[in-house]
């Protein structure tokens, strides 16, 4: 048997890549990155960094890096709540989540965003839950209806009470991530319990260009020390906030995700990260960073690649839209995305649901993307040989004018072969009208009503869900805000 | 040599076309040391080819770039002519001060910085307090300056909520009536401005300044 081809995509060349990486290296030795936190800026200057103490400028020549590169894992496995289901981080493995941090919500009658409530967030939860193509879940949305001091615990806290799959996640206040891991700590039994089997992967962006602030700085390196996957989310903005050229900011991308791998690495040699980003073309008419812009989408494939070269695990934001509601743009943008993210073996792809500049969530785009997943893992799947010969035998015996309907041989692999269609009309015309002539949105408003009756919450073992009321409830009294209850259905 | 009015302001509004700070400057510099009439100066060399430039925009021929920095060589020219329009009767004639900044807990600043340097350009004395500014700082700044307009930015969910705040800060010193407060960013809508009771919201740069105008002109 012929070994099934990945098909995959590589944009650089080997050469182009090594110029990049070189070029983000010598960045980094000489200009160096802006680092806004005391403890992260001690760990560089131990490791021989040349740090100006009154600007915070940290210079990283090339060893610490390399060090760095060294003892970061290829790859980071996740588990599920329960710890049965595994997911490798690494290779050319691929993940979906839904777009994470969203503002507002797309009303499917109104055509138009509100702002989003824990019940909205809620409604998520039990809708990803339901979604096979979507790995992980992530904190989606952020509620405007819960105090903003507790509000990156709260989405976690919630999550990890309404669903069993993996997280991505993140901090809003520094003091948010004690909490968090005191979550995820509960479910696993303890502190190394979830250093053995991580159950949420936290993003931490650096400020374009070349800084990590004091919020994301700290992210780093408590979560290093725990054990807790950091995803670095690097997001140049061509021409605004990053070099205009595709390759220029590139560059600018290695430097700072680097920066960011040395500082895990040296808060807790091993940790495991991820190398990841949302950076965007920018637009210089509208003052916006469209995400569903093929040069977007070119860098993220670009170094996706360059962080493959360095062995480290993969993420980026796509298979996501800059539409406001969820038309053909809305659709082209998120399945080029898709498509292009799975080619290029991206292992944590964020964006599905997504819409307005990773700004607004809609449930029914969240059910249509699942489809277009379905898709993309199909495409990266290949084209097996199924039978030796290929065909040859199918036709031995075989009569003028036969059809294949009836062959035993269509029976043995349509289904293996071919995707059902999901949401995508497949009715003939008629069929159709006759229906009601109906768009993907409205069937899609169905499934998502349909998912959500059907859904019901995974079991928690044992006082854990007593467990993680505690820790939320402590929280929030320590933050001086009553403590959040789950939201009504 | 000095230069004639009629040879120095087109001079003055192709620098301005061109988004060239330097020449903008040196020929800023040039006409206070002939003593010319500085308000002429202003109408005549510079706001034309400021004009142009918004026309250029408008017909989708200029882009951010250009248009920003355009608006960086109008600033630089204003830097000298500034202080010198302020010292004469023609101070009265700016559009007024404005104080502008990111709120407490946010540091996303992009956006409040396209806002800022378009102010400016639209003639606006902008007061850039920077990102993550405390509530009390924005009072402090316009109370010191005597300026006419704040402008808060957020962009995050968790701290939208500080435009609210300020408006309520405002009231309790019995200062809501003495400012305009303009609120914009992300999760900012028309729809929380009215909600929050601020005076107005703007989706974009471009918007904020004819906003900023109406606001200015009709008080
Ligand atoms: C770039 C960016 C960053 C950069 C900011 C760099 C910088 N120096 O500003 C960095 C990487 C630092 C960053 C950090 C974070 N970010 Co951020 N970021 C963005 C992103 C992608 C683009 C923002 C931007 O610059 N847009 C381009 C500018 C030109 O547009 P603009 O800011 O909207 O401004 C225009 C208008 O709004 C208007 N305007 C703006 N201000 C004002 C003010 C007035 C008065 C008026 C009239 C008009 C006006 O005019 C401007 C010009 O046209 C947005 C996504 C988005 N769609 O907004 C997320 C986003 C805002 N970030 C988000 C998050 C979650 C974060 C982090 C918490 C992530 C983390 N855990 O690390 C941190 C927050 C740190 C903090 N405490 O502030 C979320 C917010 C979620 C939410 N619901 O609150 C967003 C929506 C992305 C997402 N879905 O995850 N971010």
């Amino acid at each position: 048997m012929i070994e099934t081809r990945r098909p995959k995509l590589e944009l650089l060349s080997r050469e182009f890549v090594e110029r990049i990486i070189d070029e983000g290296l010598t960045l980094l030795e000489r200009h160096g990155v802006l680092v806004e936190n005391a403890e992260a800026l001690d760990l560089l200057t131990a490791a021989g960094a040349r740090v100006d103490p009154s600007t915070g400028m940290a210079r990283i020549g090339r060893p610490i890096i390399e060090a760095a590169l060294a003892t970061a894992p290829p790859s980071v496995t996740v588990y599920d709540r329960s710890g049965g289901r595994a997911f490798t981080v690494g290779g050319d493995e691929v993940h979906f989540d839904p777009g994470s941090a969203g503002v507002t919500l797309l009303d499917h009658d109104t055509r138009t965003q509100r702002q989003a409530s824990a019940a909205d967030l809620a409604a998520f939860y039990k809708l990803t839950e339901t979604l096979e193509h979507l790995h992980f879940q992530s904190t989606c949305l952020v509620p405007a209806d819960v105090p903003s001091r507790v509000a990156d615990a709260y989405r976690l806290w919630l999550g990890l009470v309404l669903s069993e799959k993996p997280f991505v996640t993140g901090t809003f206040r520094v003091e948010g991530f004690r909490p968090m891991k005191d979550l995820l700590a509960a479910v696993r039994g303890g502190e190394s319990g979830l250093r053995a089997r991580p159950l949420a992967i936290f993003d931490a962006c650096p400020s374009p260009p070349l800084k990590w602030s004091n919020l994301t700085a700290q992210s780093l390196v408590d979560a290093a020390r725990a054990g807790v996957p950091s995803e670095l989310i690097s997001m140049g903005m061509t021409g605004a906030t990053s070099p205009t050229t595709i390759a220029g900011t590139l560059v600018q991308h290695v430097a700072e995700s680097l920066s960011g791998v040395a500082i895990v690495q040296l808060a807790a040699a091993g940790a495991p990260v991820i190398f990841g980003g949302s950076p965007s073309s920018f637009d210089m008419r509208h003052g916006t960073t469209p995400m569903g812009a093929m040069e977007t989408m070119m860098i993220d494939v670009g170094y996706a690649q360059i962080g493959k070269a360095l062995k480290l695990p993969t993420h980026a934001y796509m298979a996501l839209s800059d539409a406001k509601v969820n038309d053909a743009q809305a659709g082209f943008e998120t399945g080029l995305g898709a498509v292009l993210a799975a080619l290029a073996g991206i292992n944590v792809v964020s964006g599905p649901g997504m819409l307005d500049f990773e700004s607004c969530m809609s449930l029914e785009k969240l059910v249509i993307d699942d489809g277009l997943c379905a898709m993309a893992y199909r495409l990266i799947e290949g084209v097996a040989q199924r039978d030796d010969p290929i065909a040859l035998g199918v036709f031995d015996g075989f009569r003028p004018g036969q059809s294949f309907l009836t062959h035993p041989h269509t029976r043995r692999w349509y289904r293996t072969e071919h995707l059902p269609a999901g949401l995508a009309d497949r009715d003939p015309y008629e069929a159709w009208a006759a229906a009601g002539g109906t768009t993907i949105v409205d069937k899609a408003h169905d499934d998502v009503a349909r998912r959500l009756g059907r859904y019901s919450a995974p079991p928690l073992a044992g006082d854990l869900r007593r467990d993680l009321d505690g820790i939320m409830s402590a929280y929030a009294r320590s933050s001086g805000v009553p403590a959040p209850a789950l939201p009504a259905a | 040599m000095t230069l004639s009015k009629a040879e120095i302001f087109p001079r003055m509004s192709e620098a301005i076309i061109a988004g060239d700070r330097e020449a903008a400057r040196a020929l800023a510099e040039e006409a206070a040391g002939a003593g010319f009439d500085l308000l002429e100066v202003v109408d005549k060399g510079y706001l034309p080819g400021l004009r142009k430039v918004g026309e250029l925009w408008e017909q989708g021929e200029y882009f951010l770039p250009e248009l920003i920095t355009s608006a960086e060589a109008m600033k630089a020219a204003m830097a000298v002519l500034g202080p010198a329009l302020n010292r004469g009767p023609a101070g009265s004639r700016r559009a007024g001060r404005i104080v502008i900044g990111t709120v407490e807990g946010d540091i996303h600043d992009i956006g409040k910085n396209l806002v800022a340097s378009m102010l400016q350009a639209g003639g606006f004395e902008v007061f850039d307090l920077g990102a993550d500014v405390k509530l009390e700082r924005f009072v402090e700044k316009a109370e010191e300056v005597g300026a006419g307009t704040i402008c808060l930015s957020a962009l995050l969910t968790t701290t939208m909520a500080a435009q609210k705040r300020f408006i309520g800060l405002l009231r309790d010193r019995g200062l809501r009536g003495k400012y305009k407060v303009l609120v914009g960013g992300a999760p900012a809508s028309r729809r929380w401005a009215e909600e929050i009771g601020a005076d107005g919201y703007a989706e974009n740069a471009v918007a904020a300044v004819n906003l900023a105008k109406s606001l200015a002109g009709g008080s």
